[in-house]
């Protein structure tokens, strides 16, 4: 990559569609609504007023990558092709009876998720192949070509095929692929020995039924936007971003569009890693708040953990069990209902509680004055000082505090003898209590303790919330970086070409077959590497290897990096050696004299990120100049303090801001508390932090 | 009350993280133990009580059998150990059924923990280990000594010594001597890590214990439950039910007595105490009495102390539902799984509209001994497997909604994937998929049983110790609603087996399994074309049921 090369970023999300344009160190970016019934319109009229914005032609825009939430949305709201899923006989309802298990325990009318293949959608064959890998019934290709013959017919536009132990086993998969394909060339056609060949029949068989689900459409609007872009001049090729946080061809895209599925999410998280990476930081949570969720991820050595599978569309609070499981490579995180748009109620044991409900931007917070009139965080967020009324979003929306003072009053103050201020803080503690407890657990799930972590906040809400949640967690500092609003967009242009290739192959370490392990990395290895190569033939690659081990009898896995010298030349000891590390490290003990299994494999292949540049700490200089004063709520004192009003855009590489004190930007401020100093950075960063702040004053 | 405003802002937080640290707490058994039905089922529980044994808060698992146990354990342990004897790093147990859970299977763990030298509070887990002995588990015992090894309320671990000589006890009485020892550090581990939260949290609100947030939880719970008690009328209903039981039909009758602020539940009327291991102790049956009534007036309220106090639940000593020391109790919860139908269906009376028509109640649990074969045909590396499998059968349609196909209630648990459990040994599960018209019709249907056959590879013969209910019983309707599929238990021969106990399965022969549906609520001939439409399409009711019990003729 060449300085002055000119490469584009565009996150399609549910409410706006970011383009971030890059040229050199010079960044653009704009938000234009998301066209929901073209989304290739909002794309070229944001790529055409981010040319204009920063003097370039489209025709000099070298990459373009993509990330969207079609494939999510396309899932939420059930707007797919019409699918069939053919499954072995016995076996039909893998989908509907899920886990047998109530998300919800004290609720007589609870719904559970609807299956995403209605029941007669879901055709049978009389094939089985056992838990060895061998095969206890035979699959008869003449029952194939009677069954593809009937899915003709009912004029199906796309086929899931998921048949049990078929991870292990692919021969009747590709058979079903073969005669299909005689019969119907056209027709699309997904595979879970492909889109997921992973033991769990209910996981993999959603899985592969959410991939023929989308694909159709996807396939459709990847075709178009191609097109539309090369009408436009923009000839540049197009990538797209996938929910592991890499970039894949559009062929593979097309190919596996369940992939694409959370992909802005990841793009924030790797925006978040690249800014870990300028400061040289090893431990970060990512911290992400927009107006409906807040999202929330570690990022060690500057990567973000991946998991294997997650869950969408949840229909019930954000509820785990709500949703349905896709198991695919992903960047794991937590995502709650919590954000600036959240709205708060007392429930019968005046218990304050917040979200998952969120008034949207329609109708919006109470001060909005559109006819809202329940409190939102926001609504809380301005009682107490924290917004200024006459200032939001660069001042196209005025807020009233009054307003906000009523709903606040109203819904919350009134029912717990509560003054208006005490309830807006008691709404505010509640909906940073339970971030800070996603937090909590997310890091204690991965055996972490964030008390040696920095905060890395960005989203239009986080910067509000973030000193706060720095104090619940015992962090000690936190970065927000300039362009907060865009940032997963920005996340999409940092991030390498990847391919994670995943198998589930069942080893005991009793009886360990070093060679037999060899090759299955080996090939793993080489499958990922085709996807990367589709992209970037020439480029550099690198590897990362990873087994999922337990102890024989237990029911969770947990993930053991090998080192490519690991994976070279495998060893029963060595790979005991590298599980008991782990398993001490997350459950404070191992336990002895049991044998131990590994279950999957996964090799993810990308392309070598360039190195970060480090950004030259400033040293702190002189303060930066305040424009006035306002009254802020301090959490920790429980009293209102006098804050200095900073604008961000007037505040110099080195000067510095002590707490407390308001930061104001366009689209959000920082509410930097009692105790906590920033300075501007060289990169326009906010690097703010408790102890520096407290020596000086003990100074 | 007396606090200032700001200080309720922050004790509003303080709630919730009390509840994030016992919900940590559970994670972490679930992520360490052995046994099935904790790790994949989540039948294991965990809470925190403060200093004077009140529990204040109680992870939501997949159990609501262990919801009263627990506030009653942390007691027992107390009165046991005596305080004079409690140390920091001490670590009790038991798996006594009438002090614990309900059967010695379960393991109960309890901690005390110290904060600033100070007892503050006890963390307290329980789990469902692999085996505890005995003739495993099953329903074919005649008396508790039958069943396994007892462990009396002892010190498993003091000042952070672990007891060798009680592991070395377990150690020899357990089939799977790892990995129920294994389970046993866990729940000491799944303690520990809650006592670590607590610190952090005493620590982060420069707090000395738990009685001010103690105080504040009580007092909001009671009051909320007790509003929502008083709101119902102040009567006295009564149910019954009838269900299989192990040879004899059992009896389930209960009298609920609403007052101004509790509720009385009594189980006089009840069939007696069972020669076999369906019995239950009383704590069990206050955990699914609470749970119902919970449900149906109180739902949002989590479980402490105060919110579970004004439910009062008695049962006549000696009968199944109260049974003694030394009555065989290991599947107590098959009969413990039919108490809140029993229940919601008294409650039926005073809040029309709200409670559900009855399910299959129970879970459909089996274990499966698989050996080679004894006929000389095994494959020569053959080995033994035990399978413990959870399936579960329809629920019961509700007043606005059908049941839920093949999903647990009253209980929680989660089934396993079969591509694992068919790693766990050399069984075969050749169908497992929902059972049309095994739901119950009406205007709003029950949910489906499901259909499973089972075999097992070439070589293998196996016994099979059944737990099924609802054989002689079907879950009955309400409101016109008809009743639900019963349960049928065959050899793919056509040989019919018993819906519980031990029984052997010839080599090559399948068992054949049709779990019972729940039953409808409503007048059939009421329900809405388009559903019965939809019921059709996908396969749900056959043309003939539909036409017999609906009424309904495809144009």
């Amino acid at each position: 990559m060449t300085d002055d090369a000119v490469r584009l970023g565009v996150d399609i999300g549910g409410t706006f569609t970011d383009v971030v344009l890059e040229k050199g160190s010079e960044l653009h970016s704009i938000k234009v609504l998301t066209t929901n019934d073209a989304p290739e319109e909002a794309i070229l009229d944001g790529i055409a007023q981010v040319c204009q914005a920063s003097g370039v032609s489209p025709s000099d825009i070298s990459i373009i990558i993509h990330g969207t939430t079609l494939a999510t949305n396309a899932l939420i709201e059930r707007r797919g092709a019409k699918t069939a899923l053919i499954t072995t006989k016995g076996f039909r309802d893998v989908i509907e009876m899920r886990t047998e298990s109530r998300f919800e325990q004290y609720d007589l009318n609870l719904k559970l998720p609807e299956a995403l293949i209605e029941r007669q959608h879901r055709l049978v064959l009389d094939e089985r192949i056992a838990a060895t890998g061998q095969v206890l019934k035979e699959l008869d290709r003449a029952e194939v070509g009677a069954l593809a013959d009937q899915v003709i017919e009912a004029g199906y536009e796309s086929v899931a095929v998921g048949l049990i132990h078929s991870y292990l086993n692919d021969a009747h998969e590709k058979l079903v692929r073969e005669v299909f394909e005689t019969k119907a060339p056209d027709l699309t056609l997904s595979l879970s020995c492909e889109v997921s060949p992973q033991m769990r029949e209910y996981e993999r068989f959603n899985t592969v039924c959410a991939n023929a689900y989308v694909k159709p459409r996807m396939k459709s609007y990847l075709g178009r936007l191609t097109g539309r872009l090369a009408e436009a001049g923009a000839t540049a090729p197009v990538f797209l971003m996938h929910s592991g946080g890499g970039i894949i061809s559009l062929d593979s895209a097309s190919e596996f569009p369940v992939r694409l599925v959370e992909s802005g999410p990841a793009g924030g998280a790797i925006f978040a890693a690249h800014i870990a990476g300028r400061y040289g930081l090893d431990r970060v949570l990512s911290f992400d708040m927009g107006g409906t969720t807040a999202k929330i991820c570690l990022i060690k050595d500057q990567s973000p953990k991946t998991s294997r599978v997650f869950e969408v569309a949840r229909t019930y609070r954000f509820k785990k069990g709500s949703g349905m499981p896709i198991s695919v490579p992903v960047i794991e995180m937590v995502e709650i209902g919590a954000g600036g748009g959240s709205l708060a109620h007392v429930d019968a044991m005046r218990q304050i509680r917040v979200g998952p409900e969120s008034a949207g931007s329609e109708p919006g917070p109470a001060c909005y004055q559109q006819g809202g009139d329940r409190p939102a965080v926001t609504d809380a967020d301005l009682v107490l000082g924290r917004l200024d009324p006459d200032n939001f979003a660069g001042g196209s929306i005025k807020l009233s505090a009054e307003s906000s003072a009523k709903a606040v009053d109203a819904h919350v103050g009134m029912h717990l003898g509560l003054d208006t201020n005490g309830a807006a803080f008691g709404i505010s503690e509640v909906v940073d209590e339970n971030m800070a407890n996603a937090a909590r657990v997310h890091a204690v799930e991965s055996g972490e303790d964030l008390s040696g972590y920095t905060m890395i906040a960005f989203g239009g809400a986080a910067p509000l919330h973030a000193g706060r949640l720095c104090e619940k967690l015992g962090m000690d500092r936190m970065i927000v970086p300039p362009g907060a609003g865009v940032g997963s967009a920005i996340g999409f242009l940092r991030a390498p070409f990847s391919f994670e290739a995943t198998r589930s192959t069942i080893v005991h370490l009793s009886d360990f077959s070093p060679p037999g392990v060899k090759t299955l990395l080996a090939e793993l290895r080489e499958e990922a590497s085709a996807f990367v190569r589709a992209c970037q033939p020439e480029a550099k690659l690198e590897f990362r290897f990873r087994a999922f081990v337990r102890y024989v009898g237990q029911g969770w896995e947990i993930p053991v990096d090998l080192s490519a010298e690991d994976a070279a030349a495998p060893g029963a000891e060595l790979y005991l050696s590298r599980f008991e590390k782990s398993y001490e490290a997350l459950f404070g003990r191992i336990v002895h004299g049991l044998d131990v299994e590994i279950t999957s494999w996964a090799v993810n292949a990308s392309t070598v990120v360039p190195e970060v540049e480090q950004v030259t700490p400033a040293e702190p200089g002189e303060a930066a100049r305040a424009t006035g004063l306002r009254r802020i709520f301090s959490p920790a004192a429980g009293v209102f303090d006098e804050a200095a009003i900073v604008e961000r855009a007037d505040v110099q590489t080195g000067q510095t801001v002590a707490g407390p004190a308001v930061i104001t930007e366009q689209e959000t401020s920082v509410i930097l508390p009692d105790g906590f100093q920033a300075i501007l950075q060289p990169d326009g960063c906010l690097d703010i932090s408790r102890s520096a702040a407290q020596s000086e004053l003990a100074a | 009350m007396s606090q200032s405003p700001l200080a309720a802002g922050a004790i509003q937080g303080m709630w919730s993280r009390l509840i994030s640290v016992v919900e940590d707490q559970a994670q972490t058994l679930v992520r360490t133990a052995f046994s099935t039905s904790v790790r994949d089922a989540g039948e294991l529980s965990a809470g925190v009580d403060d200093q004077r044994g009140k529990m204040l808060a109680q992870a939501v698992t997949g159990t609501p059998g262990h919801v009263n146990a627990m506030a009653e354990s942390v007691a027992h342990f107390m009165r046991e150990v005596g305080l004079e004897n409690m140390y920091e790093g001490d670590v009790y147990i038991t798996n006594d059924p009438w002090m614990g859970t309900g059967h010695l299977h379960d393991i109960t763990v309890v901690s005390p923990s110290f904060h600033r030298g100070k007892l503050v509070g006890y963390f307290a887990c329980t789990a469902h280990v692999v085996d505890i002995g005995g003739r495993g588990f099953g329903a074919d015992a005649n008396s508790v000594y039958e069943e396994g090894l007892c462990i009396p309320i002892m010190k498993f671990a003091e000042r952070g010594d672990v007891d060798m000589g009680l592991v070395k006890i377990v150690r020899n009485n357990v089939r799977e001597a790892d990995q129920v020892v294994g389970d046993i550090y866990a729940l000491a581990s799944c303690n520990e890590i809650g006592h670590r939260r607590l610190v952090e949290m005493l620590e982060e609100f420069e707090l000395d214990d738990l009685e001010s947030i103690a105080a504040f939880i009580l007092e909001n719970s009671h009051r909320a439950t007790v509003e929502c008690i008083a709101a119902l009328p102040r009567t006295t209903v009564t149910n019954e039910m009838t269900v299989d039981g192990y040879s004899d039909p059992i009896r389930i009758s209960v009298r609920l007595d609403i007052e101004e602020d509790h509720i009385r539940c009594d189980f006089t009327g009840t069939s007696g105490i069972d020669k076999k291991a369906i019995n239950v102790p009383h704590v069990y049956t206050m955990a699914y009495a609470c749970y119902a009534l919970k449900c149906a007036i109180a739902p949002e309220i989590p479980n402490n102390a105060a919110s579970l106090a004004p439910f009062r639940i008695s049962a006549p000593e000696g009968s199944i539902l109260n049974a003694k020391h030394p009555a065989p109790v290991a599947l107590r919860h098959v009969m413990g799984h039919m108490i809140p139908d029993t229940v919601l269906g008294a409650l039926h009376e005073i809040l029309p509209g709200t409670v559900p028509a009855e399910g299959a109640g129970s879970l459909c649990n089996f274990q499966l001994s698989i050996r080679p074969r004894s006929d000389g045909n095994a494959p020569p590396d053959a080995k033994r497997a035990e399978v413990l499998m959870f399936n579960c059968g329809g629920s019961g349609a509700r007043p606005t909604l059908d049941g839920m196909n093949a999903t647990a209630f009253p209980s929680g648990v989660m089934t396993m994937p079969i591509e694992a459990t068919e790693h766990t040994g050399p069984v075969v599960i050749w169908r497992k998929e929902l059972r049309p018209d095994s739901g119950g019709a009406g205007e709003f249907r029950g949910g489906l049983g499901q259909y499973m056959d089972i075999g097992t590879l070439d070589g293998y013969e196996f016994d099979f110790s059944a737990m099924f209910d609802r054989v002689k019983h079907p879950a009955q309707g309400r409101e016109g609603g008809l009743e639900g599929g019963p349960t049928r238990f065959e050899l793919d021969d056509g040989m019919v087996m018993r819906g519980k106990g031990r029984q052997a399965i010839p080599p090559g022969r399948k068992a054949m399994l049709a779990l019972p549906g729940g039953a409808g609520y409503g007048d059939p001939k009421k329900r809405d074309p388009d559903l019965i439409k939809r019921d059709l399409d996908g396969d749900y009711v056959s043309p003939e049921t539909a036409q017999r019990d609906y009424g309904y003729t495809s144009s």
